[in-house]
Order: C-alpha cells, then structure tokens, then sequence
C-alpha cells in the first residue's frame, strides 16, 4: 500500500494514525469470523466424509455431492474472509509508461548492433555456412521424417476391396441369398474376405423383385430389385445408416443429406454434391449375390485429385 | 541428544523461523524488491473481470483430473473382450482405449467424477473463454498496448477448441469415431496437401493403421497442454507487465488502477473463487451426466447414431458444414470439395480476424493511443454492433448444428428448418448489428450517471387556478445536454413564486417538495409560458 499513501482522506486528517482505507468491510468481524469458520467446518466434514466414502465405496453423485459441498464451504469461506476480514480499500496504483526510455532504446540498440557487427558481419561465411546446416536439417524434418509419419497417398482413395466375383457378405460374414432380404429391407454388407473394412462398406437394399435400372447404362446392376451403394457419404464420410422405405430414400445421420435411391442415389436434399457411387450387382449360379465389377469411381468425400 | 541442542540454540518463534527462512531465500534469490510490487499489485473491483479467472481455474481443474486420467486411460486400439463391470457390454469387442475409459467410468474409484469433470471443466473452459473474450472485445481491452495479449488469448481459444476435440475423440466411442471421420475428410479437402496431411495423421487411409489414438493421446495430454501452460503464463505475464485496463468512474484515470491489493484481499478472494469453481464443476461431474460413452458402444467404422452432435464450441463448424449448399468445383482434374469451404476456410477466416482484430480497428478509427480506461459497449456503437452481429452469425451457425433435433423436436420437416438456416444465418447477424447499433445509440441517450431521456416538466396551479408548465434545471444525462442544444434554464419571476408558494400552502405540500421547485429568481424574469 506504500504507493497510495499519498491519498488523504477527512477522517484520516483528524487521526493521522488512521487510514480509513485499512478499515474492515464487515460491520461486525467476530460474527464474520465465526461465520468463515463454520465453512471451513463444513469443508472439513465434507472430506472426511470422502475418505469414508472411498474406503466403503459409494456412487458418483454422493462423491460428486460431497466434493461439491466441501469445495463450496472452503469458496465461500476464503471469499467472505477476503472481502469482509480484509482492509477495504479503494486502493490505488500508479501506472507507468511500459517502453523504455529513448536512452535505453539506443543504448539497446548500440550494444546490439554496434558489437553484433563485429562479431558478425567480419564472419559471413561461417554465418552461411550455419544457414546452411539448419536449412538441410529443415528439409530433413519436413521431408523424410514426416513422410515416415504415414504412407503416400497414391491412388489409395481410388479403389474400395470390390472387385469382380466379389461375394457379398453380411458384417458376421455370412454370404447373402437372393432369397434373404424382403422387399424394403437393407443391410450393410462388404466384399467377402473384407468384413468391416471402412471403405469396403456398402448398403445393399432390396428395392423391388424386378431388375431395376437406376439410370442409362446401369440395366444390369440392380438384379431381381437388388441395389448396392456405397455406405460411405460423399459429404463428410459418415456411414449411412438411415434408409426411408416410402420415400425411396437414403439418410446420413451426420449432416442430413437425402440420397434417392431409385435414381442412383442423386443427393436430393442436404450437403452432399455428388451420388454415392453404386455397385453393379449380379447373381451367381447358386443365388447368391455377387459383385459384377468394383465401384467405378471413388467412394466417400471429396479430396483434391479426386 | 535432543536436550543438548535445546540448551545451545534457544528456542525460536514461529515469526522468528519465517523470517529467518524469508532471508535465506532472499539472500539467494532477491525476490523482496519485486515481490512488494507484486503484492500491491491492484485488481479492478468489476464482476467481469473474474470471466477469465473462472477459464483460468478450469483449466487447472483440467490439468489436475486430467493427470488423473492419465493413470488408468490406455491409448491404444487394439481390440479385446471387455470383462468390466458394466453388464450390458460384457464379452463383447472392444478397444483398449474404450475399455479404459468404461474401467475409469465404472471400476475406478472417483473414476466417473473425475472423468465428467474434466469434461465439463472443458466445456467450461472454452465457455468461460468465450465469454471472456466477449468482455475483453466489447470494453476495447484488446487496444493498445494490449493487443499482443489479444493474440495470446485467440491462440489459447484455438488451442483449447483443439484440444476438446482431441480429448473427445479419445474414448474410442461411436459417436467421437464418427467425428475423427469427419476430422479426416476435413483435413483431406485441403487442396493440393490435403490426402497427404490426412493420411501423415492417420498413419494411411481412412480409418488408420491404429497410430490415430496414441498420436492423439500425445497431443492432447503433453504437447497442446505444455503449450497453453507457456501460453497461459505469457498471459499472465503481459497481464501484469501492463497493468489491468479499469472502467472509467470517480478516481480512476488513464493514469492509475483502483481496486483491491493482490496481497492479502485479492488473494484470498480468488483462492475462495478458485474453490467455487472446483465447487461447482464437481457439483457437475457429480450430477450432471455427460458423455455416457457406455451407451453410444464401441466404434466400428461402419457404425453411426443417431443425433450425432459434437461438443458445444465445435458446434458452429457442424452447423456450417450441414447448411453448406452441396457445391463442390472440379475443374483440371482437380477437386476443391465441398467441406473445405465450411470446416477450412470458414473457421481460417474467422480466427485470422480475430487475431488481426486490434489492428483492423486501430487503423479504421485511426485511433492508436494507449488505452487503460475502457469504453462501454454503448460508447463504441460501431464495434458493438460488429461484434454482437458476429456473435449471432456464430451463433445462428450453432443453432443449425441441432437441424435434425430441431426438426423432430418442433415437428416440422428438416427440409424447412435447413432452408430456414441457410439463409438466416447470413441475414440475421444484420439485423442484430443493426438493433444493437441502435439500441447504443439509445443507451447513450440515457446518460452516464442515470439521467433521463427528456427533462422533467413540472406543472403547477396557482390558488387562483392558473397553471404553470417549467422544465425542471438541467441534469447531466437529459437528452437536450447530451446533444448540446441545452435550452436556458427557466426561471420564475418572483411573484409567481410567490403564488406558488402561496398555494401549496393551500394544499398541503410539504416543504421537501417545494425544495424541488426551482429556486425563486433573482436575476429577473427570462421567460415564463403561460397558457
């Protein structure tokens, strides 16, 4: 308080030992403190009470509960003792110019330049030959060690584990009948040999009992009302997971875009910008569903040399 | 031999033995200069001021149950049977990593406690950031010299909104799994780096080669955390270096802090606040469930649910990516996708605005003094109204991360509430800023010290039943005083007063109301309307 005891007030004028500043906020500092005294009590009993409960074991809104109380006795407590036991001010304190004076400044800069100089500019060319080792090691960070971080892109976002003769499987990998799904039911299913792979996941709907053609040059893809698309959106990659039978049409949960499954799956509402690619179904000999080839473009969101 | 020391060394008081220990460290450390300043550090008395404190005491909590946290969580996905106690996941196939998290939930002492603390302190945290931002934006805090502490605290927020979103993806669970998948398509929209970045992070294509969760782990339990620690103490730092910025009111000038001592009052204060914080995150993490991963399951890439809504400071990224029209321009062979322009470029654009904020504003309004005195928000209609239309954009933004929950809640298609916030998002914050703009205006009308908007009129009657219509003197705040087009004071002539004084007489007012009457006039009469 040393800083502000130039501020002189009336009463301290009649008594110059008396700084009214240094008086109590609390009106009556026994029962204040008698007050504080019970929080910390509470604070107290509410500790112990959680060495009890954590050698008995109890639940988490008892512990939660206790540890509440406890903290909250010790808060209110310290509060009341540091804004009614305390000297309750106004003080004040002087603000100082921040920079330093324009004679620190020169000195500073003297001392850096005027001496740097001399250490510096007469040694050129151990000073590049420095720029150069760290400049190779900067290469080498951002080069090699971070391409260790994971593998090269390459065209691994082009393909998907479908390809031609594929089986198509459940998630427990059973091998799905043309008989198994009624009409308006759908699964998720993956290429056999590849179950729960994340790019490999693929809703297969059964739309209808007739062959169904989702656009020109698809006539063969959606056998005995059968269709495949991939289960990962184009928008964000969430998984697909909603499939509205009355509308004919597909959900993403995540961002709320509408596939319509009848159309080859065209993004009719939502985020999504393009159809989710669909896989061109076939059944083989024994009734069983199969791939006829891989999907024909990437599967699930955008990305530069899509 | 205890009684010979006794008899050698007399014994010590308690003060004596401080004072000895406060000079040996002295002697070694010279801290007694410095550590005066210090204690009389002052700390404004104004309720906004402790916005900040409460981010800053979450973020011990954080640290604290984090650490916690840090012994029983096992970064790793590798896949095992859960055998723990919670009965409806027995046997079933699960992560190391979730499998940890449900033994913390269910088998570890405190283990849920502590855990759904240290997510509510999270939310808390950022919370408690934003709104102390608000504070800091909307007094101009950040002017002068305090703009490299403007940028300490932007970086603190985009640290801390990071780091929630690491935390939350730790468990393993299918709604945070979904999230990473998003995160990677986010990062794998960036042009040109964009699949190289992604597949660094997770160790190849999507979903990984298992390195995503210990790589996370690290960065959210050392790296982010020592970096807001440092960061958190330049805060701090500068904080102190220059002093805190005060209201204007009696005795505080651009010159000076008024409030109360760091030693002892403050102290004690914010020591008793930091318990409170403690109190009521507990009371949460004791109460308020959050997070129930136990009954989101495992995730399995193949896997979603539904309502599938991030934590709340991630909101208006999810908002901006479901209101995004579905563009996407391909052109050369190349893609831009569409959720770069949602989840890269809006949120790029936003901080870097906010980090060049002090700058933007400096050089608007020309205005590059040093500040310490705040403004209030009505004082700077301009930048309020910018910044409360910012406020409703984010805000709107939030709102439209809940379009499925909104739809189903109110019963309305989903179809409409997504038109509905794709153009209201944008047309909104205008609106905002414009009734803000006014309501300033209006506010300022009002006065600083309580004034009125229009001066009083008095009417009086006379015994004789003449009325009177006066305006009342001239207060600080009526409207005509602010605007500088004060009219001259009225005053009575004396024998109109007298009438007056005559009459109340009559009627009984009492002499505190007379007192209230304009003085009689001595300087004879200026004007005097009469009807």
């Amino acid at each position: 308080m040393t800083s502000t005891e130039q501020v002189q007030t009336s009463e301290a004028a009649i008594d110059p030992t008396r700084d009214p500043r240094l008086d109590l906020l609390a009106k009556k500092p026994d029962q204040m403190e008698k007050l504080i005294a019970l929080c910390f009590i509470v604070g107290i009993a509410c500790f112990v009470a959680m060495m009890v409960f954590y050698v008995r074991g109890s639940s988490t809104q008892v512990e939660g509960a206790l540890m509440a109380a406890g903290f909250g006795g010790l808060g209110v407590g310290m509060v009341a003792w540091g804004k009614y036991l305390m000297p309750k001010g106004p003080f004040e304190e002087e603000r100082h110019q921040i920079g330093s004076t324009e004679e620190d400044r020169k000195a500073f800069a003297d001392a850096f330049i005027g001496r740097g100089t001399i250490a510096v500019k007469r040694r050129s060319f151990l000073g590049k030959l420095l720029g150069l080792a760290t400049a190779i090691f900067g290469i080498f960070s951002l080069g090699p060690l971070l391409d260790s971080l994971g593998p090269n892109p390459g065209n691994a976002l082009d393909s998907t584990a479908w390809k031609k003769g594929s089986k198509v499987v459940t998630e427990h990998g059973r091998a799905i009948k043309v008989d198994d799904l009624e009409v308006g039911g759908f699964m998720t299913v993956f290429p056999e040999g590849n179950v729960g792979s994340y790019d490999g996941q693929t809703l297969l709907i059964r739309a209808g009992t007739s062959d169904i053609v989702t656009m020109p040059g698809r006539e063969s893809w959606g056998p005995q009302g059968y269709l495949a698309y991939s289960k990962v959106c184009t928008h964000a990659g969430c998984p697909i997971s909603l499939y509205q039978q009355e509308t004919e049409q597909l959900l993403c949960p995540c961002h709320q875009s509408l596939f319509n499954v009848l159309q080859a799956a065209e993004p009719v509402f939502g985020p999504a910008p393009r159809p989710l690619p669909q896989l061109p179904l076939a059944i083989d000999k024994n009734g069983y569903i199969i791939a006829q080839a891989g999907y024909n473009e990437p599967i699930g969101p955008g990305y530069w040399n899509f | 031999m205890p009684s010979l020391l006794k008899k050698d060394k007399p014994k010590q008081t308690g003060a004596e033995k401080a004072t000895a220990g406060a000079k040996w460290l002295d002697d070694r450390l010279g801290l007694a200069k410095g550590g005066r300043v210090f204690f009389n550090k002052i700390f404004p008395d104004h309720w906004s001021f402790m916005l900040g404190e409460i981010a800053l005491y979450s973020f011990v909590v954080l640290l604290v149950t984090g650490v916690f946290l840090t012994l029983y969580y096992v970064p790793s996905a590798d896949m095992l049977t859960y055998h723990g106690s919670y009965a409806p996941l027995k046997g079933t196939q699960v992560s190391a990593a979730y499998n940890s998290t449900l033994a913390i939930s269910f088998d570890v002492r405190f283990g849920l406690l502590v855990r759904q603390m240290h997510h509510w302190a999270a939310d808390i945290f950022l919370g408690a950031i934003a709104v102390h931002m608000c504070r800091v934006f909307f007094t101009g805090a950040f002017r002068r010299p305090r703009e490299l502490n403007w940028i300490v605290g932007v970086t603190l927020l985009i640290l801390g909104i990071s780091n929630g979103f690491l935390g939350y993806s730790l468990p393993d669970d299918l709604i945070s799994g979904t999230g990473l998948r998003i995160m990677f398509s986010v990062v794998e929209s960036i042009p040109v780096v964009g699949t190289h970045l992604a597949f660094w992070l997770f160790g190849g294509n999507y979903p990984g080669n298992g390195v995503i969760i210990p790589r996370m782990f690290m960065l959210h339990v050392l790296l982010v955390p020592a970096i807001m620690v440092a960061l958190v103490g330049a805060h701090l730092a500068l904080l102190v270096k220059q002093k805190h910025t005060q209201f204007s009111g009696p005795g505080k000038t651009e010159k000076n802090v008024v409030g109360t001592p760091m030693w002892p009052g403050f102290m004690f204060k914010t020591q008793g606040y930091f318990f409170l914080v403690v109190a009521v995150l507990a009371g949460l993490g004791g109460w308020a469930q959050i997070n129930p991963i136990w009954q989101y399951g495992q995730y399995f890439p193949y896997k979603v649910s539904y309502a599938v809504q991030p934590d709340w400071y991630m909101g208006w990224l999810d908002g901006a990516l479901r209101i995004m029209p579905s563009w996407e321009f391909q052109n050369f062979g190349y893609m831009i996708p569409n959720m770069f322009f949602p989840a890269v470029l809006l949120p790029g654009i936003a901080f870097n605005i906010f980090i060049v904020w002090p700058f933007i504003e400096a050089k608007v309004r020309k205005d590059y003094k040093e500040h310490h005195l705040l403004e209030r928000p009505r004082d700077n209609p301009w930048r309020t109204s910018i910044g409360a239309g910012a406020l409703a954009f984010f805000f709107m933004l939030f709102a439209a991360s809940s379009t499925d929950v909104l739809a189903n809640y109110f019963n309305i298609s989903l179809n409409l509430v997504l038109w509905f916030f794709r153009f209201a998002t944008y047309i909104i914050p205008f609106f905002v800023a414009g009734i803000t703009y006014k309501i300033c205006l209006e506010l300022q009308a009002l006065g600083r010290y309580g004034g009125r908007r229009k001066r009083f009129n008095v009417v009086l009657r006379t015994a004789e039943g003449e009325y009177f219509s006066e305006k009342t003197p001239a207060r600080p705040g009526d409207l005509d005083v602010l605007s500088g087009e004060e009219e001259e004071p009225l005053e009575l002539t004396e024998e109109v007063s007298e009438k007056i004084r005559e009459s109340s007489e009559l009627i009984g007012v009492s002499s505190t109301e007379l007192n209230k009457l304009p003085p009689p006039a001595d300087q004879g009469v200026k004007r005097v309307e009469r009807d």
